[in-house]
């Protein structure tokens, strides 16, 4: 180990060049398995959805599953790939417990998608991303590993699930990321979480990482400017966006230390910790494994007929950053404004609640505001809060009638989470609602001006602004169910 | 009643529709057959005299009902171990699978028990279908009924050994490099090939799975078309499999069996012509039964095929090369044999200590020349040349039946050789196959059909056919059949 002190981010930064890579994998959301008709929901029984096919066994075929095919061309299409004319799965022949038949079957040098990019926002500017390839292949089983650290090594005994083997899986891969400098480890996450929005927007994967859906490696070297590339790691184990760049950010130092005491850069792939935001090694890559790939037999070569290709291009949905756009110049929102948004992940709820009829001044405040507090403070994703767009333009159209004001508004939305039902019942059920008999406001605004003569006296002297204290003092009267601006008005007319 | 073992299963049948036999009277027999000679000949691996006796009677019983059967329903039928069946121990001849019992059927299985054909038993073979004489099983050797110091030929050896002794009408084999029609030609039985695709693979061990075809073994030409058409036909279970309709072999065969050849054009191979290897018998019996065939009316003449002298390299880089993948989920974690789980070894351990014990040698030597010939480095100059090679083999192929129907040549250019006589030199065991493996190379249908004697044992007459055109395979050599008097499979000496 290296007895090297650690530079700092900004200085490893500065004298050294940053070169990044990507591979993604992601867990498509078909019915059935890659090459089987077994089942792929996620968190059954251990080894209930399996059978002879993929659970290996002999003298099983498998046959390829053209849903997973489809949505892999639509992946590939929606990042700019070509799709190849002709292409073959291959096998990846290596030994390990959890693949049933000690080789994956995989994509080599014949991918479905190749060659394509992707546009991401990092900071007001836009960079492109180069995407290499992007292949299908079938995903392995899962060891649990028991005794020791759960790692393999130490360990007393492994079991294997194989539920996930064979669940389709593509994977992604950029070219080499040059030239982000400091800004490298934002530019992936930007770019994994493009990747996750726009399949997500495809519909054919729930890309959750904190489930395995959505898989990143992240590949990291350094070099001195105008030097070749340096030596790359593989950083694995990074299960959610922030890790992604938490991971290029702590590698980025220990690498230059490295090279500032004269080390070379093992090659060799890191296990990140989420709890300490450090990498561990893992498994060399020094000698490179050898796969001996070769096309599979056991499968017909695929050729998409190039007008069905056409076909799902054309019908491919609206990407997320075009809409992104879109919604940024309906809304009339600032950059800053919407990045806000995209980071609380409300797009879509804001976007549902002003189909609900809402205005998207106000749906953006409710979402961002309370609702964003309320998220915060329990910690959950705002779509987990238990309020429906519907009901957010629902309590917005009670205010717009005049029927609540924002501060019953907050009252309503507490009943609406604590699960009373929607906000009209809740207005109803707990009384709230703005005190329009003008016979009570009347009478508060006389009680308020005769137990405030000395602050009367200025209103009536011409100073408008001190009414402020009795308007408040009547909305005190009235358990904040007046509107404040009639009881303002009311007092303007009585004491002029 | 006479010896119902000596009936064909086209006979048998005949006599089950007419009602002078039942199914359980004819099964019986072949049980009774195989308990009194079996000891003798070692052609089953295990008996299932139970389960074939019920299927018996449920046939017989259906019968009686008037019900429509099939036309082979209630001719038993024995099945080489490297195709699986529910329930019954299936081993691919390997101590790997010595106490396995599958859980499915192959989908040539299910088709056989569809037609009600009640299943004898399990047929001996070299391991995992890798070897001509069967000596490569880990069971023991089947003996030649027509010379008990002589192999029975392989790796079908066991289904062909039973089919010449009478202890089955029918059988089951598989033709990877010839394992059908070789042990078919020293045993003076019939072994067909069909088309690569033109059946299933679902449920057959895999060997090498470009290669791998699953066919009848019978003592008549009729008897092979019968059962042809019980297996053959598409599979979606087997992405390899051709969705086309079966060609109508028995046609073609009762059409052959009337002796007519008429306006058939056959091509002797001119490379096979010019091997030295052939012993002088074989050759004598072929040329005897090129006579025959144009004494029907086929007009026969040479045709070069220059890439056939490098079928048998080409073939031994492709089999070992998917062989070495195919047969790495043999690896002690999910089913078969596990040696060396004592707490005390690693999981690599277990799974080196397996496969060693648990592969015979010509298993393990095949294993490592694919492994090498697949590796990084090795594998453009040895796998893709020699799937070059099965390219340009595919197109002498093509040219040759631009000029006739179906090509001929010896099946085998030895007969039955003696115990130990080849297992030192593995070479000389693979030239068994050098006249067999071109057909595996291009797909198309071949079949091996007695056509004489060498010095008292069987030699083989070979008929290959374009690929889905197993009609004209069967025509000639039920020809050939029916210019035999009596027929070569009428002729084995009797073991008892």
């Amino acid at each position: 180990m290296s007895t090297a002190t650690l530079p700092s981010y900004e200085d490893a930064t500065t004298r050294y060049e940053v070169v990044i890579g990507l591979e993604t994998h992601v867990e498509l959301g078909t019915r059935t398995k890659m090459f089987c008709g077994c089942s792929t929901v996620f968190g059954a029984e251990p080894n209930t959805q399996v059978c002879p096919v993929c659970l290996g066994l002999p003298g099983s075929l498998p046959v390829a599953n053209g849903a997973a095919i489809e949505a892999t061309i639509r992946i590939g299409l929606a990042l700019n790939c070509g799709i190849a004319k002709w292409c073959r799965f291959a096998r990846k022949n290596y030994f390990y417990p959890d693949m049933p038949k000690n080789f994956q079957t995989s994509q080599y040098d014949e991918p479905l998608c190749e060659d394509g990019y992707v546009d991401v926002d990092v900071d007001g500017e836009t960079v492109r991303i180069p995407i290499e390839r992007v292949h299908l292949e079938e995903d392995t089983g899962k060891s649990l590993h028991v005794g020791g650290t759960g790692r393999i090594q130490g360990s007393s005994e492994s079991l294997v699930d194989y539920n996930r083997a064979g669940i389709p899986l593509v994977e992604i891969v950029t070219r080499p990321i040059v030239g982000a400098g400091a800004m490298a480890p934002e530019v992936a996450r930007a770019y994994v979480t493009e990747l996750r929005e726009i399949v997500r927007s495809l519909g054919v994967s729930d890309v959750r990482m904190e489930q395995g859906s959505l898989r990143c490696d992240v590949n990291t070297s350094l070099n001195l400017p105008g030097a070749e590339w340096g030596t790359r790691t593989e950083t694995k184990n990074v299960n959610s966006l922030r890790s992604v760049e938490r991971a290029a950010r702590s590698e980025i130092p220990r690498q230059a230390s490295l090279l500032d005491a004269g080390e070379r850069i093992v090659q060799e792939t890191r296990h990140f910790h989420e709890d300490t935001g450090d990498t561990t090694p893992g498994r060399s890559k020094e000698t490179a494994t050898d796969y001996r790939y070769f096309p599979e037999p056991d499968l017909a070569p695929m050729a998409p007929d190039p007008q069905w290709v056409a076909d799902l291009k054309a019908a491919l949905p609206e990407l997320p950053r075009q809409r992104r756009k879109r919604l940024q110049a309906q809304w009339g929102l600032s950059d800053h404004d919407m990045a806000s948004v995209l980071n609380a992940d409300a797009v879509d709820l804001i976007e549902a609640t002003i189909a609900a009829g809402a205005s998207s001044e106000s749906a953006r405040k409710w979402w961002m505001g309370e609702l964003s507090r309320h998220a915060n403070d329990q910690d959950l994703d705002l779509a987990q809060v238990p309020i429906t767009p519907a009901q957010v333009a629902q309590l917005q159209g009670l205010i717009d009638a005049g029927t609540l004001n924002d501060k019953l508004a907050r009252q309503v939305i507490e009943g609406v989470l604590a699960g009373e039902g929607d906000p009209e019942k809740v207005a109803n059920a707990r009384g709230l609602a703005v005190v329009s008999d003008t016979g009570a406001l009347t009478k508060a605004v006389d009680d308020a001006i005769a137990a405030n003569p000395d602050v009367a006296d200025k209103v009536r002297g011409g100073k408008v602004a001190a009414a402020g204290a009795l308007v408040g003092a009547v909305m005190k009267a009235t358990k904040g169910q007046a509107d404040a601006k009639t009881v303002r008005e009311l007092i303007v007319q009585k004491l002029s | 009643m006479s010896d119902l073992t000596k009936r064909t299963a086209a006979e048998l049948a005949a006599s089950m529709e007419a009602g002078e036999v039942t199914s359980e009277q004819v099964t019986r027999a072949f049980v009774d057959r195989i308990a009194a000679v079996d000891d003798k000949i070692h052609a089953f691996l295990h008996v299932d005299a139970e389960g074939a006796l019920a299927t018996a009677r449920r046939v017989d019983a259906d019968r009686a009902a008037g019900k429509d059967l099939a036309p082979l329903a209630g001719v038993p039928i024995a099945i080489k171990d490297i195709v699986v069946t529910k329930g019954l121990p299936t081993t691919a001849g390997s101590k790997m699978l010595e106490s396995w019992i599958p859980p499915y059927d192959a989908t040539i299985v299910e088709r056989i028990r569809a037609a009600g054909m009640p299943i004898l038993g399990k047929t001996n073979c070299d391991e995992f279908a890798m070897g001509s004489s069967t000596e490569y099983s880990a069971y023991g050797n089947t003996f030649n009924p027509w010379d008990l110091e002589r192999i029975p030929g392989g790796s079908g050896g066991g289904s062909s050994a039973a089919v010449a002794a009478r202890m089955a009408p029918l059988a089951i084999g598989t033709d990877t490099g010839g394992s059908i029609r070789q042990p078919g030609a020293v045993t003076g039985t019939v072994g067909a090939k069909p088309t690569y695709g033109a059946n299933s693979r679902y449920g057959l061990i895999a060997f090498s799975s470009s290669l791998d075809t699953p066919g009848p073994v019978t003592r008549t030409m009729l008897d092979a078309a019968m059962l042809h058409e019980v297996i053959c036909g598409h599979d979606p279970r087997d992405s390899t499999s051709i969705p086309q309709p079966v060609p109508p072999v028995v046609e073609a065969a009762r059409q052959g069996l009337s002796g007519d050849l008429s306006g058939m054009r056959l091509g002797i191979i001119k490379e096979f012509a010019e091997e030295k290897g052939a012993e002088p018998g074989v050759v004598a019996a072929f040329e005897a039964g090129v006579e025959a065939l144009a004494k029907l009316g086929a007009t026969i003449e040479e045709v070069s095929c220059p890439h056939f002298t490098y079928a048998l390299p080409a073939y031994y880089l492709i089999s070992p090369s998917e062989c070495s993948s195919n047969l790495a989920r043999y690896d002690s974690v999910r089913y078969g044999l596990r040696v060396g789980d004592d707490g005390q070894h690693s999981l690599e351990e277990v799974m080196s200590a397996t496969r060693e014990a648990g592969f015979g040698p010509e298993v393990k030597r095949r294993i490592i020349l694919g492994t090498y010939a697949l590796s990084a480095g090795y594998v453009d100059q040895f796998y893709g040349q020699a799937q070059k090679v099965r390219t340009l083999i595919t197109r002498d192929f093509e040219a040759a039946y631009s000029k006739v129907d179906a090509l001929v040549s010896p099946t085998t250019p030895f007969v039955a050789f003696k115990f130990g006589s080849r297992t030192a030199d593995p070479y000389q065991m693979y030239l068994a196959d050098l006249f067999t493996i071109p057909s595996n190379l291009s797909g198309g249908p071949a079949i091996s059909v007695p056509s004489g004697l060498s010095d008292g044992l069987p030699a083989g007459f070979q008929v290959m056919a374009p690929t889905m055109r197993d009609d004209v395979a069967y025509r000639v050599c039920a020809a050939l059949e029916s210019t035999q008097e009596p027929r070569l499979s009428d002729m084995i000496p009797d073991v008892v």
